[in-house]
């Protein structure tokens, strides 16, 4: 029998291949460690320009041409404004949608035709949003560049994360309990809200908390809509003119061209900003942790 | 024993029972109409995009648009529109992001599904995803105060705005995209087809890239298709951080406007409603949604296509 194996050439490189394995083992570590390594600088950067600048000062007072005065309590005020509507607004809306398309709908082609729309409607650029916003709240609807206009351009930007976490979360909802509330004679909706609705909760609840850490984090939509950069009264209405964190950072961060201290205010909102959204996420890991029933 | 049951009772039961009827009749005509706030949401957008973009191409020519090269929007006496330098930026821009986040990325799925023990795949996991959450307006002002003061370091010859440096900070922040979904793609492979090739007596990182990796080509490569997708779309890190200049170049040093930021300064500008300047916001605007939309069906066809079941 011919010999179809060259034992000494299999044996001569043996050691290179596993050395090149180990070798490339190191190198695919060194790249995953690499984004880390990215991230820990810009939280180095942004935590050493916006040190000195962040106090109480900084936090309660508004904005102002010169930097030792101004403040940020606008920004957070308009942040806490945008996030009530956008909030409620996504949360039924979103809850609602997903009810439809899991315990109504279930199969088929309006479903596809829903859930394609929906995946499309995620993938597009929150500056078309913006420009949405602007033309048909601003303009159209006559609001100007308000908490509502804003509200309501985030909410349709956010709405997909919701539906889609919301979706998740009713699937995940196993069918045993909705087949025993039926048993006990309840109808379709009296399974739905007393029995499915609360068993998905949790994981809605961290899906719609995820969301408005997005809506937080957002910039673009909201300068599209017209946000002045510098802005003294605090919203009182939905119908007052406001501003909001991430439109200071980038307010300040183009203004620091000409006066040097707009960036380190700007590192300071950063900072701000980075501590609420860690909150959020936070909270979205803690209420998963502890409310989250394995069925 | 007979159950009595009084006649206000019976009506009492009656109408609840009837009550409740119509709530399950009125309830799924309320939901469909929340679910339907999402079909409008498309529908507005496509409908805003397109009346204004006809709007604009009767005042500007298809010809101008598409193929000539000067784009002078705010130039009182010969304004001029071309698409070609913002497309150019735009390509430039998502260009360099892919270059850092597809090496980057897929070496770190490698890593974390191949590579990487359990407990070290609960910790690194998280934490490239953080990436992801950041706002992009951090990036922004990490390229603008950071990432370009260095590399002006390293290459004297750079703008204080370029496309350089938020194409690269822009590749950071796709990273964790293109890693969790190839992730994904790789660990469906099933463990078997590892096995077998480590059997044939091949190393681990052979047994990667000649099987496990081809077997997830489908979902590696959708992957790609969204970070550009992603990249096209981003917005405020080159808002911030490449300028507003409106040449057609492919010099990567020199400060140049994609079409997001093009976006960007027209609305937050003075170009007031009714000037073919404002109505070229939508025309653009349209140009970046049919290219975000192409990539993501491209991608879900990819997936959809070349999905190898197992």
């Amino acid at each position: 029998m011919a010999e179809y194996i060259d034992h000494e050439l299999v044996h001569k490189r043996l050691p290179r291949r596993i050395a090149l394995n180990k070798i490339v083992r190191g190198l695919f570590l060194a790249s995953t460690l690499s984004g880390l390594i990215v991230l820990a600088v810009l939280l180095f950067d942004v935590i050493r320009d916006s040190w000195g600048w962040l106090d109480w000062q900084f936090l309660t007072s508004v904005t102002s041409f010169s930097p030792e005065q101004a403040g940020i309590i606008g920004a957070i005020s308009g942040t806490l404004w945008l996030m009530t509507i956008v909030g409620p607004l996504t949360m039924i809306i979103g809850v609602a949608t997903a009810v439809y398309l899991e315990e109504y709908v279930k199969e088929g082609r309006v479903r596809t035709f829903f859930e394609t729309n929906i995946s499309n409607l995620a993938g597009v650029p929150s500056i078309v949003f913006g420009l949405l916003g602007l033309t048909v709240f601003v303009r159209m609807l006559g609001m100007g560049s308000v908490v509502l206009a804003g509200g309501l351009t985030m909410s349709l930007l956010v709405l997909p994360i919701v539906i889609v976490a919301s979706q998740e979360a009713l699937r995940a909802v196993p069918s045993y309990l909705r087949e025993a509330s039926f048993g006990m004679g309840a109808t379709r909706w009296q399974a739905i809200r007393t029995v499915v609705l609360p068993a998905a909760l949790p994981n809605i609840l961290t899906g719609m908390i995820l969301a408005m850490s997005r809506a937080i984090g957002e910039t673009a939509p909201l300068i599209a809509i017209g946000i002045p950069a510098l802005l003294i009264p605090l919203p009182g209405s939905l119908f007052d003119s406001f501003t909001v964190l991430p439109v200071q950072i980038y307010y300040w961060t183009i203004d620091a061209a000409l006066t040097a201290e707009y960036a380190y205010m700007a590192a300071a909102t950063i900072v701000v900003l980075l501590v609420i959204m860690f909150l959020l996420n936070a909270t979205a890991i803690f209420i998963r942790n502890k409310f989250q029933q394995r069925f | 024993m007979a159950q009595t049951t009084s006649v206000s009772e019976l009506i009492k039961q009656k109408r609840n029972k009837s009550r409740r009827m119509k709530m399950e009749k009125g309830v799924p005509v309320l939901l469909f109409l929340a679910a339907s706030v999402s079909v409008l949401t498309t529908v507005g957008i496509l409908l805003t995009l397109v009346v204004e973009t006809v709007m604009f191409f009767t005042d500007v020519s298809f010809r101008e648009f598409f193929l000539s090269t000067a784009m002078q929007p705010l130039n009182r006496s010969d304004p001029s529109f071309s698409i070609l330098p913002l497309l150019s930026a735009t390509l430039l821009s998502t260009g360099i992001a892919m270059l850092v986040a597809v090496p980057i990325g897929l070496t770190t799925a490698v890593y974390l599904s191949e590579y990487a023990t359990d407990k070290a795949r609960r910790v690194l996991k998280p934490m490239v995803e953080v990436l992801a959450g950041i706002p992009t307006i951090v990036y922004g002002f990490f390229a603008f105060t950071f990432v370009t003061p260095v590399l002006r370091e390293i290459i004297p010859i750079l703008d204080r705005t370029n496309i350089l440096s938020p194409g690269i900070v822009m590749g950071i922040m796709i990273i964790p995209m293109v890693a969790s979904l190839s992730e994904d793609a790789l660990s469906s492979v099933p463990n078997s087809m590892r096995e077998g090739a480590m059997a044939f007596g091949a190393t681990k990182l052979e047994a990667t890239i000649r099987v496990v990796i081809p077997a997830a080509l489908s979902g590696i490569i959708a992957s790609f298709v969204l970070g550009i997708s992603r990249a096209i779309g981003e917005t405020m890190i080159v808002t911030i951080a490449s300028g507003s200049n409106k040449n057609l170049t492919f010099d990567v040093t020199q400060s140049m406007q994609t079409m997001t930021a093009y976006i960007v300064e027209v609305t937050s500008g003075d170009a007031g409603a009714g000037t073919t300047a404002y109505y070229s916001l939508y025309a653009v605007a349209l140009t970046l949604f049919l290219f975000t939309l192409a990539m993501n069906m491209l991608a879900k066809y990819i997936s959809k296509r070349y999905r190898e079941v197992y």
